[in-house]
Parts: C-alpha cells; sequence; structure tokens
C-alpha cells in the first residue's frame, strides 16, 4: 500500500495503516458501521422501514377499503375474531326479512350459510335479495327452492365475515385501514415538508453564510421577521386561505421549518468558509457558485442529516396539531392527527379509536427521535 | 546535573494500550519498559502514531474512552494502571502533573487563569482561595510571566501562546511534583518561545528536582535538553541509553534514520538570468481591528509593510519569521487572494488592480499549497476529485475519462499510488495529504507557487521526503517558489534568497548563504541560535540564571 514512500510508513498513524490496508471508505461508510453499533437507532431504522411498507402497501393489502362506511358496525371493538358475532346475525337476518314484508320461518344457521323460509301471497319477487345484500353482514343472497305458486320460498345467504383489527370508528369505517392511510398521509408530509425545509434552508443558509457581508445580514433580518410571525397563526391563515390542500399543507409546513435549518447551515458555513480546503478552491480559480456546491453544502450534511431526522416528527407533530384543529387533510382522507382527534372526542365509548392510531403515532416519532439520536453520534467527529 | 540516583519515580513495566475500533483491536502501545528516577530528564522520542503520548497517557488514566491498557505503571511502588479513580486523583494533579502540547485547548477559556491555577492547590493542598491566590502569584512570577499581580486576572485568550505555556507549566508546579510529563510542551511555540521555555523548565527541574518526562518528535530538543532517551516506533522501545550515546552510536536504523532526517543538502541556483515570474513591490496589507460605527475612528492593523518580493522562474525564496510576522499574509497578497496596495505584477503584467473574475483565469498559475494537510482537504470529496478540481475550471472542455487520466499522472507524479485516487483523505497519513495538496497545485502546471508552512505540521522523516519532492518538481518545471516557514533547517534547505520579516516589515534579506552563516540584525541572530545551538539548555539555564 505504502509504494514507494515507504519511510513515510514509520509516521503514520497506527490506526490510519490499520484503514489503509482495508478496502476504501467514505465517512458516510464510517458513520454507517457506527450507526449499526447502535441497537437502538438499528432497531428504529427497521421500524421505519416497517412503517414505510404499511405507508405504501398497508392500505392496498387492508381487508376493507379505508372510505368504506359499513352502517351496521359503527363503532363495533377491535378484535381479532371476524364480524358478525354468531349471536348478532340471526337477528339481523329476521329485520331484513322483516323489511322485505314476508312471513319468516325458522331461520337456521350453518357455518357460513344461513337461510329461512319465506312465505308472501304478494308472490316471491327476485328484488327480495336486494334487502338482504343491502346489509354488510350478508352476501349472495339467493331464493331457492321457490314453490310453484310462487307464495313460498327459501332465501339463503352466506355469512359475509368481516375483519376490523382496530375497530370501527363513529361512522363504521375500518379503523384498521384508516390507521394505515393516516401513517401515509402522516409520513408523507413529514417527508416532503422536511425535504421543502431542507431544499430552501440548504440553500438559503450556505449562500448567506458563504457571501457574508451585507448580504448576509439583509437575508438573515428576513429571516429573524420571519421568526417573530407566530408561526402558527401564519400556517391556520394559509390553510384557511388556500383550502385544506394536501400540497399546500406541505409546502406550508416546509416554509416555515426552514428558518432553523437556513440558521443552523448558515453557521455550518461561516465556520467551513475559513476552512483551507475552501481558500485552496478558491486558490484554484473555483467561482463561488463551485465552492458552496462542492465544498460547502457536502461538508454542512452531517448535522444538517440529523436535524432532518428530528424535523421530520417535529413535522407529522405540527401536521397532527393542525389536524386537531381541524385544519388538516380533509375527509375521507385521513392522518393520524385526524384520527387521533376523533379518538379523543369518542374516548368514553371507543376506547380503541384513540388507542390504535395513538400507539401508531408514539412509536413512528420514537423511532425517529432514536434514529435521530443515533445519527447524531455516528457523525459526530469528536467521537472518532 | 544529571543527578541520577537510584530512586525510580516512575516503573513501567510492559505496558500495553490497545484500542477498540471500527477496525478492531489496534495496540498502539506493544508493551514497553520505562524507568524514570529523581531528578532526571528522560525524552520519549518517535513520530506520529508511535505510541509516545499514550504510553503516558495510559500511566495517568487518561485513555479515550475506547482505550485499554495493561501492564505496570508503578510510581513509587503503586501500579497507577487500573487504579479506582478517586485514589488516581490523589496522585495526578499532585505528584504527576503534566502539560501538553496547545495552550490553546489545554486552558478552559471561561475562567480566569488565577481560578484555573488555584483549582489544583485548592483541591490538593487544602490551601484557602486567599492563599492559592498568593501562590498562584508566585509561582506566575516565578515562570516569567510579567506583572503576575495583573496577569493572574486575565483570561486565557488575552495572553500568547508562550504566556500560556508558562501559565500551564506554573499550574503543573503549583503542588511540587515529583514528576512532570511535558508532551511535546513547545511544538507550537515559535523558536525563540520554544528556547524560553525549554530553559525555564531546564532551571526549574534544577531548582526543584523533579524528574521530566519529555515526549517530542524533535530530536534537536531531546539532544540538548535529555540525560536518557527512550527512542519508540509503532509502539515499541526501539533503542534506549544516555541522551549523548544514542546519538553518538544509534545502534537501531530507526534511530539513525530520525538523526539523518535533518533536511539536508542545498537547491541547484536557478539559471543565470531567468526571466521574473512574480514581483510585488511595497506590498501593504492592513486589517481593520477596532473602531467603526459608532466605536470611533477606525484602526488598522498593519499585516504587512512595504513589503519588495521579487521571484525568477526556477528560484525559490524563502520566507523566515514567527507568528505574527505577516508572512503568510504576504504570500496572499501576492496571489492576490487579499486586498492589498503596492503592485504586483505577474510574467510582465500588472495584476494589481485585477478583481476575482479578472484573476480567473491567472489562477491556473499561481498556485498555493497550504500548511495543515488535514485542513486543506475536503472531507467529503475523493483523492481523485480534489486533484483534478482545477481543471474543471481551467479545462473544462475536457472529459471525465481525460481528467482521471490527468488526475493518475499527478499522484504518480507526487509518489502516490494513483490506484488511491478513489479513496476519502482521512484514510492518509499527514505526509501522503501534503503529497495529495502538491499534486492538486501541479496539475495545472502553474508557474509561481506559494507554499505556506508546506511541512511544518510533518514530521522529521517526511518533511526531507517533501522537501525533496518540492526540489524534484521545481526543477522538472522550472517553478517559482514562494516557500513560507518558521523552520529555519527546511528554509535553507529549499532556498535561494531569504527573506526575514518580523511585524510586517522586513528585517534582513539576502543570499541563502550569507543570511544563515552572517546574520547582520539582532533578531535573525536570536532566531539562529534558537534553531541551530547545540548548547544544553541545563548549561543555558544556569547561565541565565547566574547572569540574572
Amino acid at each position: 500500500m505504502q509504494m514507494r514512500i515507504d519511510p513515510a510508513a514509520s509516521s503514520d498513524d497506527l490506526a490510519r495503516e490499520v484503514a489503509d490496508a482495508g478496502a476504501a471508505r467514505s465517512l458516510w461508510q464510517d458513520a454507517f458501521i457506527r450507526l449499526r453499533r447502535n441497537k437502538a437507532a438499528v432497531a428504529s431504522a427497521i421500524v421505519l422501514a416497517f412503517f414505510a411498507f404499511v405507508a405504501v402497501f398497508g392500505p392496498a393489502l387492508a381487508p376493507n377499503p379505508y372510505d368504506e362506511v359499513f352502517p351496521q358496525y359503527v363503532r363495533v371493538p377491535a378484535s381479532l375474531e371476524a364480524y358478525p358475532r354468531a349471536d348478532s346475525i340471526v337477528p339481523e337476518f329476521e329485520s331484513v326479512l322483516a323489511r322485505a314484508r314476508v312471513d319468516v320461518g325458522e331461520i337456521t344457521l350453518d357455518g357460513g350459510t344461513i337461510s329461512a323460509p319465506i312465505v308472501t301471497d304478494r308472490g316471491i319477487d327476485p328484488r327480495f335479495v336486494r334487502f338482504v345484500e343491502r346489509s354488510d353482514l350478508f352476501t349472495n343472497a339467493r331464493i331457492e327452492e321457490v314453490s310453484p305458486d310462487e307464495t313460498r320460498a327459501v332465501m339463503v345467504a352466506d355469512v359475509k365475515r368481516t375483519y376490523f383489527f382496530f375497530g370501527t370508528d363513529a361512522n363504521g369505517r375500518d379503523l384498521f385501514a384508516r390507521t394505515m392511510i393516516g401513517v401515509r398521509i402522516s409520513l408523507a408530509i413529514g417527508l416532503l415538508a422536511s425535504l421543502t425545509a431542507l431544499v430552501i434552508g440548504v440553500t438559503y443558509g450556505a449562500v448567506a453564510g458563504f457571501l457574508g457581508g451585507r448580504i448576509d445580514g439583509v437575508m438573515m433580518r428576513f429571516v429573524d421577521i420571519l421568526y417573530s410571525l407566530p408561526f402558527i397563526f401564519f400556517v391556520i391563515l394559509l390553510v384557511v386561505f388556500f383550502g385544506g390542500n394536501f400540497v399546500l399543507m406541505f409546502l406550508a409546513v416546509g416554509a416555515i421549518e426552514w428558518l432553523d435549518m437556513a440558521r443552523i447551515v448558515r453557521g455550518q458555513t461561516i465556520s467551513l468558509k475559513r476552512q483551507e480546503f475552501v481558500q485552496a478552491a478558491e486558490a484554484l480559480g473555483v467561482k463561488p457558485g463551485g465552492i458552496v456546491r462542492r465544498h460547502i453544502v457536502p461538508n454542512t450534511l452531517g448535522p444538517v442529516v440529523v436535524y432532518l431526522t428530528l424535523l421530520v416528527p417535529k413535522v407529522i407533530l405540527l401536521e397532527s396539531f393542525l389536524s386537531f384543529l381541524g385544519l388538516g387533510v380533509q375527509e375521507p382522507l385521513t392522518s393520524l392527527g385526524v384520527l387521533i382527534s376523533e379518538g379523543a372526542a369518542n374516548m368514553q365509548g371507543a376506547t380503541w379509536m384513540l388507542i390504535f392510531p395513538a400507539i401508531t403515532l408514539i412509536v413512528i416519532l420514537f423511532a425517529l427521535n432514536f434514529l435521530g439520536d443515533g445519527l447524531r453520534d455516528a457523525l459526530d467527529p469528536r467521537d472518532r | 546535573m544529571n543527578a541520577m540516583t537510584n530512586d525510580p519515580v516512575l516503573t513501567v513495566r510492559g505496558l500495553k494500550v490497545a484500542f477498540e475500533t471500527n477496525d478492531g483491536l489496534v495496540e498502539a502501545v506493544r508493551g514497553i519498559d520505562l524507568d524514570v528516577h529523581r531528578g532526571e530528564t528522560v525524552a520519549i522520542v518517535g513520530e506520529s502514531g508511535s505510541g509516545k503520548s499514550q504510553s503516558m497517557m495510559a500511566a495517568m488514566g487518561l485513555l479515550a474512552s475506547n482505550g485499554r491498557a495493561s501492564g505496570q505503571a508503578l510510581y513509587r511502588g503503586q501500579d497507577l494502571v487500573g487504579m479506582r479513580e478517586r485514589d488516581l486523583n490523589r496522585i495526578r494533579g499532585d505528584k504527576i502533573t503534566m502539560i501538553f502540547q496547545e495552550p490553546m485547548t489545554s486552558l478552559d477559556p471561561l475562567y480566569r487563569i488565577g481560578r484555573q491555577l488555584a483549582e489544583p492547590m485548592i483541591h490538593h493542598r487544602g490551601l484557602s482561595r486567599r492563599e492559592a491566590r498568593e501562590k498562584g502569584i508566585a509561582l506566575l512570577e516565578r515562570v516569567g510571566i510579567p506583572d503576575p499581580q495583573r496577569r493572574i486576572d486575565s483570561y486565557p485568550h488575552e495572553l500568547s501562546g508562550g504566556q500560556r505555556q508558562r501559565v500551564m507549566i506554573a499550574m503543573a508546579l503549583a503542588n511540587d511534583p515529583d514528576l512532570l510529563i511535558a508532551d511535546e510542551p513547545t511544538t507550537a511555540l515559535d523558536v525563540t518561545v520554544q528556547a524560553q521555555i525549554l530553559t525555564l523548565l531546564a532551571d526549574l527541574q534544577r531548582e526543584r528536582g523533579m524528574a521530566i518526562v519529555f515526549i517530542t518528535h524533535d530530536l534537536g530538543i531531546v539532544r540538548r535538553f535529555a540525560s536518557r532517551v527512550y527512542v519508540m516506533r509503532r509502539g515499541e522501545v526501539v533503542e534506549s541509553g544516555a541522551t549523548r550515546e544514542v546519538f553518538a552510536n544509534p545502534s537501531h536504523p530507526y534511530t539513525r534514520m530520525l538523526i539523518d532526517a535533518e533536511p539536508a543538502g542545498a537547491k541547484e541556483p536557478p539559471p543565470a538570468g531567468a526571466p521574473l515570474a512574480l514581483t510585488g513591490e511595497n506590498v501593504r496589507v492592513s486589517f481593520d481591528i477596532g473602531g467603526g460605527f459608532l466605536k470611533g475612528p477606525s484602526v488598522a492593523l498593519r499585516a504587512v509593510d512595504d513589503v519588495t518580493v521579487r521571484v525568477r522562474e526556477g528560484e525559490t525564496i524563502g520566507i523566515v519569521g514567527e507568528s505574527g510576522s505577516g508572512k503568510s499574509t504576504l504570500g496572499r497578497a501576492l496571489l492576490r487572494l487579499l486586498p492589498s496596495e503596492g503592485r504586483v505584477v505577474f510574467m510582465g503584467r500588472d495584476i494589481s488592480m485585477a478583481d476575482k473574475a479578472a484573476m480567473r483565469p491567472l489562477r491556473k498559475e499561481l498556485q498555493l499549497v497550504f500548511q495543515d494537510p488535514f485542513g486543506s482537504l475536503s472531507p467529503r470529496m475523493t483523492v481523485g476529485q480534489i486533484v483534478t478540481e482545477g481543471l474543471l475550471v481551467h479545462e473544462p472542455g475536457i472529459s471525465g475519462r481525460e481528467r482521471d487520466r490527468r488526475a493518475v499522472e499527478a499522484l504518480r507524479e507526487v509518489d502516490l499510488d494513483p490506484a488511491m485516487r478513489n479513496r476519502y483523505p482521512h484514510e492518509f497519513s499527514g505526509g501522503q495529504r501534503q503529497r495529495i495538496a502538491i499534486a492538486r497545485a501541479v496539475i495545472l502546471k502553474p508557474r509561481v507557487v506559494v507554499l505556506d508552512e508546506p511541512t511544518s505540521a510533518l514530521d522529521r522523516s517526511v518533511q526531507k521526503q517533501i522537501v525533496e519532492l518540492l526540489r524534484d518538481i521545481q526543477s522538472r518545471y522550472g517553478l517559482a517558489y514562494l516557500f513560507i516557514s518558521h523552520d529555519l533547517a527546511v528554509v535553507r534547505a529549499m532556498s535561494d534568497h531569504v527573506v526575514v520579516m518580523k511585524t510586517g516589515r522586513v528585517v534582513e534579506e539576502g543570499p541563502t548563504a550569507a543570511i544563515f552563516d552572517r546574520p547582520a540584525s539582532e533578531y535573525t541572530k536570536s532566531l539562529m541560535h534558537a534553531a541551530f545551538s547545540q548548547e544544553d539548555f541545563h548549561v543555558e539555564a544556569m547561565r541565565v540564571a547566574q547572569g540574572g
């Protein structure tokens, strides 16, 4: 490895010699190796990967669509068993047949099939099946054994088994599917708003810090002015003005959150600007744009990535807060914040409506914070 | 002077230090034996990474959290390795004290020095604040801080580097230690200050009879300061013995290599009548250091004051001076990286008025190599990207493949394996990094290169190679060098002509041989004395003591 400069080997830092023997490794790879040793961070990364998968594919794989209303299943508790319960099938069958104004004989429930003889002097009408089909409990209703005079028949239907792992909400919608769609919306807003903040903040901060002097002064005073606006008020104003648009939502949040990012990046840039490698680039004749792009921004990324992982939960919480106020995403779409808000309203009768979205949010926030902590430790050069 | 008694203060047996890293266990010290007797000065010499500092850190229980020490380090029979923190604290800071290389960072910037000085006395001796303060003033006076009554209330940033190191020494002496461990205490200081500090240490040792363990990479200091020496390499002691004997007949090839590592030889003079490459006439640079809006008239610091420099093709001008002499500022002003007054002419073209945009095409011809090989390479770029960055600016037309070929060529030119161009700078040693920085400058085929202390952060043996490399490249391309350094030995090996600067002005200039053999000004003489004197510091200390 040392080639012709062998005497130089004597002066090599021991650790470096060992590193030399190994494969090339960037600072990021180095940080990744440290991160991998942090168990909490690894577990968090796995949890987040799981939730990312849930956010993307979950709603498609869920047993019920997130926006379907089940009138028969309003506020049913969470259960791993399928609905309907055995004791509610027969009365329900009876009541739907009653709506068809037919006389019902003895109802027999046999496994997944329910049947009852029906009698009517108006004549058996094939449209009777619609009364049964309309119910959430039955499917594939059919009329069999119609008597020659068309006054007697047997109504047969399959019992529709529906799963509500997290129960249903006050409108009879599947909370499991809604939680998954909530994860999707919350994570998307968290990521998109944070990325908006990242792009604006890094660009603004790096430019202000690098140019310095009066331009820096003006740019940072503008940031100070934005800081002094009550920012919740600002977001509320935006949302009220433009309506609860999903895209606008993350733009608004990102447009507020970039202020911190700009300050962090500016501070980093000012100290980087005095580093010799920036001076070296100037001495090479590199234009300011090239210096910012190739030297300043890549070197600020360490703290920026850490701040980003802490910003995502902050944005999710902010979105939850806005949704809680009713300013967030609009029905039938939902987010974790909306679900928690509804759950809080129904806390007394339907605890599951609060517990499941709340636990999901807490787990995501924990994972993001642990990952952020782990990243900060892994990227901290002082520990190296 | 060499009061060698059979009274061991520190006995180290089979000391090992290992660090857990991502690459597995790295052994920094691989079982060393060492003895320090009362009142003697022992030097531990080695280049960076030899484990010389870590062995003493291990004895003091100051290893980084991933470090493990084993073996024995006996202080008067008590084993310090593996001792409980509480017991260890009774010894360190009291009986064994330490001074470090960086006087900037070893004092807490938030507290007045009086308080930092009093801390160990209050803690270990149970002195009251008032007593500690009085003793502190006496100590400051002893270590040669002028006006100690007032200085004891200053903050560290109000003191110069040399004064800070004196304060550190005063702190170390506060409790009359048996053993003082000095870890490169003078490396960060100018040569003349370095000589003063070493004289002070020698004097204090004579007065108090403590033992000193002196950790350094500088053999010149060892020769003049220590009675016994241990030479370390890669965690092992390769040679030890009385300093005079080790220097007279080094038995290990490594010791011989270290002793021979003084930069030697002289530069071939440039061909007669070579054209002028760069001229700076009456260059002035000033910085605003105060005043301004609502604060009264602005105050300017003349960092460079009326300096004229001429460098021909193939010629090296050595610019010598202590820190704050304005030599680096001059170098940057000549490259038009700093606003300055005066005339700067490059290849017959007046560039004094050229702005940034006008200078850009000329940057290809005027290059700069920095002192710190760690700070001057961006940690997030590969070596190949770093080396070829100049090509992106000056030859934007060439393809990526061509750039890569040029990178290979440039790395070969500086004796680095081109296969390493996809690696990141942190994987290279200091000397290798400096080669990368040189490759970055020479890839553009410049005419003038300003070398700002390119060898100061490197070990002697690496310095020697870099000096040879620079001379080699110069003779190949007829480059003009402005070689800025405080290290006179390196300047002598590199330059045709030397300019001595002090507080922004030229004190003396002339051909290298003339300046080194017959320095005219007092300032140059004192620099020469500090750098090349062979006199023992203990003898010097005695002379100073008797004279004063």
